[in-house]
């Protein structure tokens, strides 16, 4: 088919058969995208989606908010809230040390700092709940002063923070690594103080890199499951997380109970993903200045 | 590195610059002990407690655990899992790169947020959407039982899940190394009679090389360690159904610590080599990015 003859095809047929011989005519590059796409993404999530609307809104509703669930979002999302900002803190410190500071093993203190991402989370949460048990390394120090961490919701907390870190750390890196230091120095220069330098100069474009950090720690605290899991005692209102109890549902094969709670997850990291879009095209305004 | 540089400004002698600058010698040193203390709490000493766990009781008792059936079972799944994912998703990740990086479309943000989709999701919600599809109950759970295929609670359904939540990797690095290193070059190369696969393997595949790497690693490490996604596809039966990581976590909740411990180095081994690896490609392309 000649290329006019293309064109006048187009113009004779409805609008969706034109969209559908361009989507014919794609190079196989994005054929195997869309489809690759279509059946391990879209389809699993409208399968989610359908399996949920099978529930009348007012049964949706009432497992969304039933007690036992509501118990298990306080603990995954106020735990990952506090740990996402105790790193958004350290985080930044860290990545503070690492762009201005030299001092010896810095190379191998940055590389690990990917750790998280690296070791796999059941190894992760296997270990930090040797450590911080009653009789582990730190745990045995805490332990006197009546601290528990090891299976309370302490140490869910503590997993979360673990899992966290490296994401405040390399968002917030590159930002500092890039910020010019004649900046800081002109304001020393007209007689600011350190911590006037910081808290006026440094802190304001850093502050939407820091912000995109902790959204992306926090989006990963809240999905975590194999390191909390198994750090946590599971038990219901005091240290099980959402996750864990959308896998109880699943072992007692109540699949509508797991996918409400599973929506409600899903949900929730939709938003925060358009949120931390919405940060990182914030974040980028300071790029070029 | 760039402490020494006010020094420049307080040469004159001036005492109110002094002072900042005597307060500078003890700033850096705190930060940087506050900042290893935290690291050292968090990884350091966790990471290193995974080897003293392990060997705790000697070598010995170490490789009695690694000749277990079941330890050998898990190890040979996990590999099999990797070996599955991950020529599966550098496939979809140098086309989606392509696609994405070589074309201006409308939605361009759109589609490069649904490809990042796998990295928010939970990996119990993933599970639970493979579940949802093919499990018993499921969209495809009656079509699959007429033709005896299983996938939930066997190899299939873990291989999904894990292509699942490692499919991003590769397209994510791929993309900007690809945007950077323009289609110049190929455009010279198909100018000169080059067909689009002779194109792809001599100009771009060099030119990209790093990237595509640095999302292998990343592709592989997440598909050995999965856990919460598999664990809720597989079943978790011992001897068939149970990865590496399951096997850690199915260890230490029988109380076998030293078995958990001595697949946790393995898996930990892994982790140091991946972070030993993305530094060497971090280092040949000075990239550094979040993933």
């Amino acid at each position: 088919m000649t290329l006019s003859q293309t064109a006048e095809v187009e113009a004779r047929d409805p609008a969706w058969k034109t969209f559908f011989r361009k989507v014919i005519q794609l190079p196989w590059t994005w054929r195997i995208t869309i489809v690759y796409l279509i059946v391990m993404l879209l389809v699993p999530i409208a399968a989610m989606f359908l399996k949920a609307s099978t529930e009348t809104p007012a049964r949706f509703w009432e497992i969304a908010t039933s007690e036992l669930a509501l118990a298990t979002y306080n603990v995954t999302f106020v735990t990952s809230v506090l740990a996402a900002l105790l790193n958004g803190v350290f985080g930044t410190l860290i990545a503070w040390v690492l762009v201005r500071y030299d001092f010896p093993l810095k190379r191998i203190v940055d590389a690990t700092v990917d750790l998280p991402f690296a070791l796999p989370t059941s190894v992760a949460g296997l270990t930090l709940a040797t450590v911080y048990s009653d009789n582990g390394w730190i745990g045995s120090l805490l332990a006197p002063l009546g601290i528990k961490v090891s299976f309370t919701r302490l140490g869910v907390w503590v997993a979360m923070v673990f899992i966290s870190l490296p994401f405040i750390v390399r968002t917030v890196q590159p930002v500092l690594q890039e910020m010019e230091h004649e900046i800081e120095e002109a304001a020393w220069s007209l007689g600011a103080s350190q911590w006037q330098t910081f808290w006026n100069v440094i802190l304001p474009p850093l502050f939407p890199s820091i912000l995109t950090g902790v959204a992306l720690g926090f989006s990963r605290a809240v999905g975590e499951y194999g390191s909390t899991v198994i750090i946590s005692s599971n038990t219901p209102y005091q240290d099980l997380i959402a996750p864990v109890l959308i896998f109880q549902r699943l072992e007692q094969y109540d699949y509508s109970g797991a996918t409400v709670i599973g929506i409600v997850l899903l949900s929730i990291s939709l938003v925060l993903l358009l949120g931390i879009n919405l940060l990182q095209g914030w974040a980028r305004r300071y790029d070029n200045k | 590195m760039t402490i020494n540089k006010p020094k420049l400004h307080s040469g004159s002698g001036d005492t109110d610059e002094a002072s900042p600058q005597q307060k500078k010698s003890w700033v850096p040193t705190v930060l940087i002990i506050v900042a290893i203390a935290y690291l050292a709490l968090i990884q350091y000493i966790p990471a290193i407690n995974v080897f003293v766990q392990a060997f705790s009781k000697g070598i010995g008792p170490f490789f009695a655990n690694l000749v277990r059936a079941d330890f050998l079972n898990a190890a040979k799944l996990t590999v099999l899992l990797a070996l599955i994912a991950v020529p599966l998703n550098t496939v979809f990740g140098l086309c989606a790169a392509w696609a994405i990086a070589r074309h201006k479309f409308p939605g361009r943000a759109f589609v490069l947020s649904i490809i990042d989709l796998p990295f928010s999701i939970s990996p119990v919600v993933a599970g639970l959407m493979i579940v949802l599809l093919y499990g018993r109950n499921g969209w495809f759970g009656p079509l699959l039982e007429s033709h005896d295929i299983k996938i939930i609670f066997a190899f299939p359904g873990m291989v999904l899940a894990t292509a699942f939540v490692s499919m991003p990797f590769v397209a994510r690095e791929v993309i900007p190394v690809l945007e950077e290193f323009g289609s110049d070059q190929e455009e010279a190369a198909k100018t000169l009679g080059a067909n689009d696969w002779q194109t792809f393997w001599r100009v771009t595949l060099p030119g990209i090389r790093w990237g595509l790497l640095y999302g292998l690693i990343l592709t592989n490490a997440r598909a050995m360690g999965e856990f919460g996604a598999v664990s809720v596809v597989s079943g978790n039966i011992a001897n068939t159904t149970q990865s590496l990581p399951l096997f850690v976590e199915d260890a230490y909740k029988q109380y076998e610590t030293e078995a958990a411990f001595s697949a946790a180095v393995l898996l930990a081994l892994l982790a140091v080599v991946t972070l030993i690896l993305k530094e060497i490609v971090e280092r040949k392309t000075s990239i550094k990015e979040v993933e």
